[in-house]
C-alpha cells in the first residue's frame, strides 16, 4: 500500500506546496516549538468519565504547528504510519488553512482519522520516523495531534463529504465483527460497488472502540459519527448477530454473501491462575471497562451494575491497563495503583497515557507481580500478595526479562482487582468452521500480503490475525483484505 | 428488536415469553441460550432458550423475576420489543442414546432442563424426571416434562403439590431403584450442588448447567468464569454445562453473590420509581 516515490514528488511538486517552502525557511521552522496539547486539568477531569482529556488544537495552534514540517523530499514519517497516510500533504494544507483539504487528503487511506488521531501510538509510528526525531534530535511534528485537528474540524465545521462510491456491482461480501479491521474494509468494498453488509455480536457497532477504550480518550459519538458516514454510503450493519451461531458460514453463503472479511478481534481475556484469581472484586479488564463503557454502568439509571473499590490494583501496563485503572479513579477510587512486572520503560501503553494516568494520582508499582489473593469471609477480594522482580537478559520480544526476586513478597491490601495482562483470540469464529487454519496461539493463519486465510474466500485481519494490536495495524488489514478481495472476487467472475 | 406474540405467568414469579427471532429458533439446540437487553439502559441477561417452532419463527422464554431486568422483562405484553436479543450462545447439550437419564430441575431451572428432556427422548433414552420447587405454585411446566418422561416424580419442600421433600430425596429413590446411565441437573446453585454429590455417591456421571453471571456471553469478559476440575472455565463458551463431579460450586455460590448489594440497590431504585414498594 506504500506510496510510490513518483507520485509523491509529483504532489510535492504542485505549485502551491512549493510556494510555501520558499515562504518560510527551514531554519525559521526548526525555531518553532512543538505545539502542547491543551488538556483539561486533572483535578477536574478524574471527576468524568466522559469528558475528554485532550481538548484539541486550535485552529491557530495547528496552523503553527504545520510551518514546524519541512516538506521533506523524502517523508520518512510515511514510512512509519502503518496505512500510509500522505503526512506532508495534509499538514502542509493545514499550514495554508486549507482545512477541508486536509481532512480529505487523510480519508484517502484512513476510514477514521479522527479516531486515529486520538489512540494511535504516534510516538512509536509516524512520529518515530520525522525528521526531527531522527536527524534534529528534537521533538517530532506533531503529526498525531494535527491528524485529530483536521477530522474534528471538518465533523465540526464542514459538510462531512460523503466518499463517491462506484456503480453497485450486485456482489454481496460480509465481515464478521465491526471492529476497526472490518469497518476499514467495509468502507473500502462499498466504494468499489460491493454490496457490503457488517455483523456485529454486541448490540453496538465498533468493537474495541466502543467497549474498550473510555470516552475520556475517544467519546463514543466520533465513533458513531464515522458510522452514519459508512451507512449513507450503503453499508448495512446487523448488531446481535453471531455469525458462526445465529447463522452459519453456509447460511450466508446460501444467502448471496459471496466472501467474508473475520475482523471478530482478541476479546479473550487472559488471568494468571494464581490461587485466589477467582474471588469477587477480581475481574478482567474487558468485563469492567464494557460494564462502564458499553452498558453505562456508573450511572444510576441504568441496570447494569458495577464494583466500586476503595483501594484497586491494576495488574499490567498496556493500554488497557491505563484505561481501567484510570476508569476505577474516575469512579471514586481513593487509591488506584497499576501493578507491572517490568519497569516503566517497558510498558506498552501509550506515553502519553502514563503521563496522564500519573498526573491523575495513579500509583505506579512497577517490577512487581500479584502471587496470590487473599478474600474475605464474603468472598470479595481484600488483599494480595506480590513479588518483587529485577531486570535480566532481553527475552524474545526484545524486552528485558523480569526475575523473581527471592525472598522480597509483600503485601498490600486491595478490594477490586483488574486483570489486564492481555487477551487471546476470540474462539467463536474458528471453532465454527474446522477447516480454518489457526496458529497454536488460535489466531487465524493468513498471507501476509493478501489477508487470505486457508479458506479461499475467507480474508482475515485485525487482532483475530495479529493478537492484542493497534486499531491503525487493524485498519490497514482491513484495507489490503479490500483490494485483495476484489482482486479475488473480479478473476472468478472473469473466469466464469 | 424482537416482539414479544405471547405471555402467561406460570406463577406470580415466573413468566413464559414466547419471542419472535427466526434465525434463532432455527439454529439453537437443546442447551442453548439466549441474552436479552430490554429498554436502551437495560442490562444484558442470560435465558436459556425453552422450546422453538422453527416454522412460526419464535422462541419460548421462561423467566423468573429476581432482580430489576426480570422485572422489566415479565412487564412486557404481547406487541411489545425487546430491545436485543443474541443467540443462541453457550454449547448445546451432548444428547445421544446411553439407556436411562435422570433428570432433575429445581423452581425455573425446569424452563431450561424442558428442551434436554425432549431431545433426550427423541434420540430413544428412557427419561425420568424429577421436579421440585419450594410450593405447589412454583412448579412449572409439569404437563410439558410429563410429555416428554416415561416418569414424573414432583417434589415440594412444604409438600403442598406431590411428595414432600428436597430434589435429592426423589432423585436418591430412583438411583436405588434402578440403573442410572446418565443425569442431568438444573436449578439453583446450591441443589445441584446436593444433587452432585448425591450422584457422585452412585457414580452416575452428571451434567450440571449453570446460570453463572454474564456480561457479554462471547467469551471475552471473563465474569462467567467458574472452576471446573481445577481449571478456569468460562460458563458461555466452554458450557452452560459442564460435569458436575468436578464443578467447584462453593466458588460458584461466592461468585453468584458478587453483584448482590449493587443489584439490591438497583432494585430498591426501580422499586422507587415504579411505586411498587411491596409490604
Ligand atoms: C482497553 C483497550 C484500549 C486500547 N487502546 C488502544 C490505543 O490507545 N491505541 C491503539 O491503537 N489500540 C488500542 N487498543 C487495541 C485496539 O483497540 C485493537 O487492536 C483493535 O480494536 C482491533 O480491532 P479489530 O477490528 O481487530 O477487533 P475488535 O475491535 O476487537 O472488534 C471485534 C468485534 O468483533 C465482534 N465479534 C467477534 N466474533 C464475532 C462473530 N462471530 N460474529 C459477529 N461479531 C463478532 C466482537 O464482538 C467485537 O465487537 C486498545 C484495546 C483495548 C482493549
Ligand atoms: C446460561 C444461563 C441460562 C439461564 N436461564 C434462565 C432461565 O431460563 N430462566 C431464568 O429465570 N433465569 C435464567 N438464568 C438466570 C438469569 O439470567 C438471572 O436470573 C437474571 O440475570 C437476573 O437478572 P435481574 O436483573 O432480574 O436480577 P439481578 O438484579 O441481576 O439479580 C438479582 C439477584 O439474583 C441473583 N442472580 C443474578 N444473576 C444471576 C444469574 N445469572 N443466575 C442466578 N442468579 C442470579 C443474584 O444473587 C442477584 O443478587 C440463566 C442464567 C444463565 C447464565
Ligand atoms: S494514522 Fe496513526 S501512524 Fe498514521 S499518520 Fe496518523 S497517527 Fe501517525
Ligand atoms: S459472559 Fe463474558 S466471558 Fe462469558
Amino acid at each position: 500500500m506504500g506510496l510510490n516515490s513518483f507520485y509523491l514528488k509529483q504532489e510535492r511538486d504542485a505549485a502551491w506546496r512549493t510556494e510555501l517552502r520558499k515562504k518560510t525557511k527551514n531554519k525559521d521552522r526548526m525555531l518553532i516549538n512543538r505545539v502542547s496539547m491543551p488538556e483539561l486539568e486533572p483535578e477536574i477531569r478524574v471527576n468524568y468519565q466522559d469528558r475528554e482529556v485532550n481538548r484539541g488544537l486550535t485552529r491557530d495552534m495547528a496552523m503553527q504547528e504545520a510551518i514546524r514540517c519541512m516538506d521533506c523530499a523524502n517523508p520518512t514519517c510515511i514510512e512509519g504510519c502503518p496505512v500510509s497516510i500522505n503526512i506532508p500533504k495534509f499538514i502542509k494544507n493545514i499550514e495554508r488553512g486549507e482545512i477541508q483539504q486536509a481532512a480529505s487528503v487523510l480519508k484517502e487511506t484512513s476510514a477514521l482519522p479522527a479516531v486515529c488521531g486520538r489512540v494511535c501510538p504516534q510516538e512509536k509510528q509516524c512520529e518515530a520516523q520525522c525528521f526531527y526525531v531522527q536527524k534534529l534530535n528534537k521533538p517530532a511534528v506533531a503529526i498525531g495531534h494535527l491528524e485529530r485537528f483536521a477530522a474534528d474540524y471538518e465533523r465540526e465545521n464542514g459538510e462531512m463529504s460523503v466518499p463517491e462510491t462506484a456503480e453497485p456491482n450486485g456482489i454481496k461480501v460480509a465481515t464478521v465483527g465491526s471492529g476497526p479491521a472490518a469497518l476499514s474494509f467495509a468502507g473500502d468494498m462499498i466504494k468499489k460497488g460491493y454490496d457490503v453488509t457488517v455483523f456485529e455480536a454486541l448490540h453496538e457497532i465498533g468493537g474495541v472502540l466502543k467497549y474498550g477504550i473510555p470516552e475520556f480518550r475517544l467519546p463514543n459519538s466520533i465513533v458513531d459519527k464515522e458510522l452514519e458516514n459508512l451507512q449513507k454510503m450503503g453499508v448495512h450493519f446487523k448488531t446481535n448477530f453471531i455469525v458462526g451461531r445465529t447463522a452459519s458460514f453456509d447460511d450466508l453463503k446460501e444467502q448471496g454473501f459471496q466472501a467474508f472479511f473475520i475482523g471478530s478481534g482478541a476479546g479473550l481475556p487472559r488471568f494468571m491462575n494464581i490461587p485466589g484469581e477467582n474471588y469477587n472484586g477480581i475481574l478482567s479488564s474487558n468485563e469492567y471497562l464494557t460494564r462502564v463503557n458499553l452498558m453505562g454502568a456508573q450511572y444510576d439509571e441504568t441496570d447494569t451494575p458495577v464494583l466500586h473499590g476503595r483501594r484497586v490494583a491494576v495488574i499490567g501496563g498496556g493500554n488497557t491497563a491505563m484505561d481501567s485503572v484510570r476508569t476505577a479513579l474516575r469512579l471514586g477510587a481513593e487509591k488506584a495503583m497499576i501493578v507491572y512486572r517490568r519497569s516503566e520503560e517497558e510498558m506498552p501503553a501509550r506515553i502519553e497515557e502514563i503521563k496522564h494516568a500519573k498526573e491523575e494520582g495513579v500509583e505506579f508499582h512497577n517490577l512487581c507481580n500479584p502471587l496470590e489473593y487473599y478474600g474475605d469471609e464474603k468472598g470479595r477480594v481484600s488483599g494480595m500478595k506480590l513479588m518483587r522482580m529485577e531486570l535480566g537478559e532481553p527475552d524474545a520480544s526484545g524486552r528485558r526479562r523480569p526475575v523473581p526476586m527471592e525472598g522480597s513478597e509483600f503485601e498490600m491490601d486491595v478490594d477490586l482487582v483488574i486483570v489486564a495482562v492481555g487477551v487471546s483470540p476470540n474462539p467463536l469464529v474458528p471453532s465454527s468452521l474446522k477447516e480454518l487454519s489457526v496458529t497454536k496461539w488460535g489466531t487465524i493463519v493468513v498471507d501476509e500480503n493478501d489477508m487470505q486465510s486457508s479458506i479461499p474466500e475467507m480474508f482475515a485481519g485485525g487482532d483475530i490475525v495479529r493478537g492484542g494490536a493497534t486499531v491503525i495495524l487493524a485498519m490497514g488489514d482491513g484495507r489490503r483484505a479490500a483490494e485483495k478481495m476484489d482482486h479475488f472476487l473480479q478473476g472468478k467472475y472473469a473466469v466464469n | 428488536m424482537n416482539k414479544v406474540v405471547e405471555k402467561e405467568f406460570f406463577s406470580e414469579k415466573v413468566v413464559r415469553l414466547v419471542v419472535e427471532a427466526p434465525l434463532i429458533a432455527r439454529a439453537r439446540k437443546a442447551g442453548n441460550f439466549v441474552i436479552l437487553r430490554v429498554g436502551k439502559k437495560g442490562e444484558r441477561i442470560p435465558l436459556t432458550i425453552a422450546s422453538a417452532d422453527a416454522e412460526k419463527g419464535t422462541i419460548d422464554l421462561v423467566a423468573q423475576v429476581v432482580g430489576v431486568s426480570t422485572s422489566k422483562l415479565a412487564e412486557l405484553e404481547p406487541g411489545d420489543y425487546i430491545t436485543d436479543l443474541v443467540g443462541p450462545l453457550g454449547k448445546p447439550t451432548h444428547i445421544e442414546k446411553v439407556g436411562t437419564i435422570l433428570a432433575a430441575g429445581g423452581g425455573v431451572g425446569v424452563a431450561p432442563l424442558l428442551p434436554i428432556v425432549e431431545a433426550f427422548k427423541k434420540a430413544g433414552n428412557r427419561v425420568i424426571t424429577v421436579l421440585a420447587a419450594r410450593s405447589r405454585d412454583l412448579i412449572i411446566l409439569e404437563d410439558q416434562m410429563r410429555q416428554w418422561s416415561d416418569e414424573l416424580i414432583v417434589m415440594t419442600d412444604d409438600g403442598s403439590h406431590g411428595r414432600k421433600g428436597l430434589v435429592t430425596a426423589g432423585m436418591e429413590e430412583i438411583l436405588q431403584r434402578e440403573k442410572v446411565d446418565e443425569c442431568i441437573v438444573i436449578g439453583p446453585a446450591i441443589m445441584m450442588k446436593f444433587a452432585a454429590l448425591l450422584t457422585g455417591k452412585y457414580k452416575v456421571p452428571t451434567q450440571a448447567s449453570l446460570n453463572s453471571i454474564m456480561v457479554d456471553g462471547t467469551g471475552m469478559c471473563g465474569a462467567c468464569r467458574v472452576s471446573v476440575g481445577g481449571k478456569t472455565r468460562f460458563t458461555c463458551v466452554d458450557g452452560p454445562e459442564f460435569d458436575a463431579h468436578h464443578i467447584d460450586f462453593d466458588e460458584m455460590l461466592m461468585r453468584l453473590g458478587g453483584y448482590r448489594e449493587e443489584e439490591k440497590e438497583a432494585l430498591e431504585r426501580y422499586h422507587l420509581q415504579h411505586k411498587l414498594v411491596e409490604k
